[in-house]
């Protein structure tokens, strides 16, 4: 039989599925094992036990300088920012988009601006940030709408412009105005596109947020692993790190169910990311 | 009750329809055919406001029509007739929904139970009852086109549009489409046009059938010349040559 039609039952692609991450976890086992058995203190690639050891020290025992558990206090800050930044970016994507992708005139406006700002590289942005806004949690949460808010307006914009004409045309025909067509007929079916425009902003919304924190903060998850790395703390940084991941999967996740729970129309069609 | 007079159109300089002049009678059924490309869309899409034409008039009681979809002309497409995002009969509230409240777009009070009355009513009338909960995506492509043509009643309009609105459905679902839409023609007593490409159905429904081609051509110049009326039949079998010009040659020989 062909390889293309050779399917895959479900027990057996789930083995499939775990065969990468066993190679990795399995690679990455055995050549610390050989380090450490060279040089007991090596730091470069500490085992699972003294990873799990500092991972549980940060999330239990309270620093003793500030007295906070500092695995906790990292993720609130880092994740307060990042809800604002891409809270306020999807509300600025929904206020601009919509419009652009509707009106005509205000197509016509604003679509060439927000095309040339979405070029802007985020990342250079930040040190006028910080000389303007300073060094505060304002330029971080900057950062972040800076880099997310462009492409998610165009992604709503494009999404309300794909919209069929029948169904504009049709809402017409029974008596609703602009702002009616807004309300009762645009939004409703750009939510589910609007939550799938948070997902993938999500992505560069951490790497500017963990950016930011690298540069000029006191706390956050960002902040702790660029702290640790000037004493080599691969014990700290592979667990955050392995965290951070471990956020950003459950955050899409959430997202994606959420979209299935509250706009069940938008998925009967089956399939979807 | 709807005078075109002299209805013009064309796309860059490009002339898709021409010398288009009819009087359409109230509670008149018009089937408009033509081959591919002649313009009977574009003419549909003109007499319902989504395009304005180059020149000409369009009059509704010698009112002109406003050069935008309006409540009194109501609309059936092929596909995308009906709102994924809501229930079937949530779908036929809408309208109300929009006149109820012109700031939240929703029909409360007196008003709402009104709309629910008639929508339940449709919903009766069309079969659609036992799937009055159920978004167009869990529908069978007879039942949205059924739901679309109940949502465009509910604003009681005085002319229906209708673009191919059977084109995309079995044969069998189709005799049961034109059932159901002569008994509804009857009750309501509107103005029906309908694009179809199947010269029968045509026939079959209306009481005027009115063919689009192009009868001038050019050709040296293939695009010099538009597509017109070129038979306006009465399904009895008499013409109405008042509304063909007399020094075009080539209706005369039609």
């Amino acid at each position: 039989m062909r390889l293309i039609n050779q399917k895959v039952s479900r027990p057996a692609g789930f083995l499939l599925a775990a065969i990468p991450f066993a190679i990795v976890i399995i690679a990455y086992v055995s050549a610390s094992g050989a380090r450490l058995a060279v040089n007991p203190s090596d730091k470069l690639l500490p085992s699972f036990a003294s990873m799990a050891e500092a991972f549980w020290r940060m999330a239990t025992q309270p620093d003793r300088r500030s007295g906070s558990l500092l695995l906790w206090a990292d993720t609130a800050a880092s994740l307060a920012r990042l809800a604002l930044g891409i809270g306020i970016s999807a509300l600025l994507a929904l206020l601009l988009g919509v419009p652009i992708g509707l009106i005509p005139k205000i197509r016509g406006l604003l679509n060439a601006f927000i095309a040339t700002f979405s070029l802007i590289p985020p990342i250079t942005v930040l040190p006028i940030l910080f000389i303007a806004v300073g060094l505060g949690e304002a330029s971080k949460i900057a950062l972040i709408i800076i880099g997310t808010a462009p492409v998610m307006t165009r992604a709503i914009a494009l999404a309300v412009s794909e919209l069929p004409v029948e169904l504009l045309v049709k809402a017409q025909t029974l008596g609703a105005s602009t702002w009616q067509i807004i309300l009762r007929v645009v939004l409703p079916q750009i939510w589910p596109k609007l939550v799938v425009a948070i997902r993938l902003g999500l992505v560069p919304a951490w790497i500017f947020l963990i950016s930011a924190e690298a540069i000029a903060s006191t706390e956050g998850l960002g902040y702790r692993i660029f702290l640790v790395r000037r004493y080599l703390a691969m014990d700290v940084i592979l667990p955050y790190v392995a965290w951070i991941t471990l956020i950003a999967f459950l955050l899409d996740r959430a997202l994606m169910l959420s979209s299935r729970r509250f706009f069940r129309w938008a998925h009967l069609g089956g399939g979807g990311l | 009750m709807l005078t075109i007079r002299n209805l013009e159109k064309d796309y860059g300089g490009v002339p898709v329809l021409e010398r288009i002049s009819l009087d359409i009678k109230e509670g008149c059924f018009c089937g408009i055919v033509g081959p591919s490309g002649c313009g009977k869309s574009t003419f549909l899409r003109i007499l319902l406001g989504q395009e304005a034409p180059s020149r000409g008039e369009l009059l509704l009681d010698g009112v002109p029509l406003p050069n935008e979809p309006s409540t009194e002309r109501g609309i059936v497409f092929q596909r995308y007739s009906v709102f994924p995002h809501l229930t079937a009969r949530e779908n036929l509230l809408l309208a109300h929904d929009f006149e109820g409240s012109p700031f939240l777009g929703r029909a409360f009070g007196t008003r709402r139970r009104e709309a629910e009355r008639m929508a339940d009513q449709l919903l009766d009338r069309t079969g659609l009852d036992p799937a009055r909960d159920r978004y167009p995506a869990q529908l069978s492509g007879g039942m949205q086109q059924r739901l679309a043509i109940a949502q465009a009643l509910m604003k009681r309009p005085r002319m229906l549009l209708l673009d191919e609105p059977f084109g995309a459905l079995d044969p069998g679902v189709r005799l049961e489409m034109h059932d159901l839409l002569l008994e509804l023609w009857r009750e309501h007593g509107m103005t029906v046009f309908m694009v179809t490409h199947d010269i029968s159905e045509a026939f079959k429904l209306s009481t005027r059938v009115l063919t689009f081609d192009k009868v001038r051509t050019d050709p040296q110049f293939p695009d010099a010349y538009g597509a017109t009326v070129t038979y306006d039949l009465s399904v009895d079998g008499t013409a109405f040559p008042d509304n063909i010009e007399k020094d075009d040659p080539n209706a005369e020989a039609g």
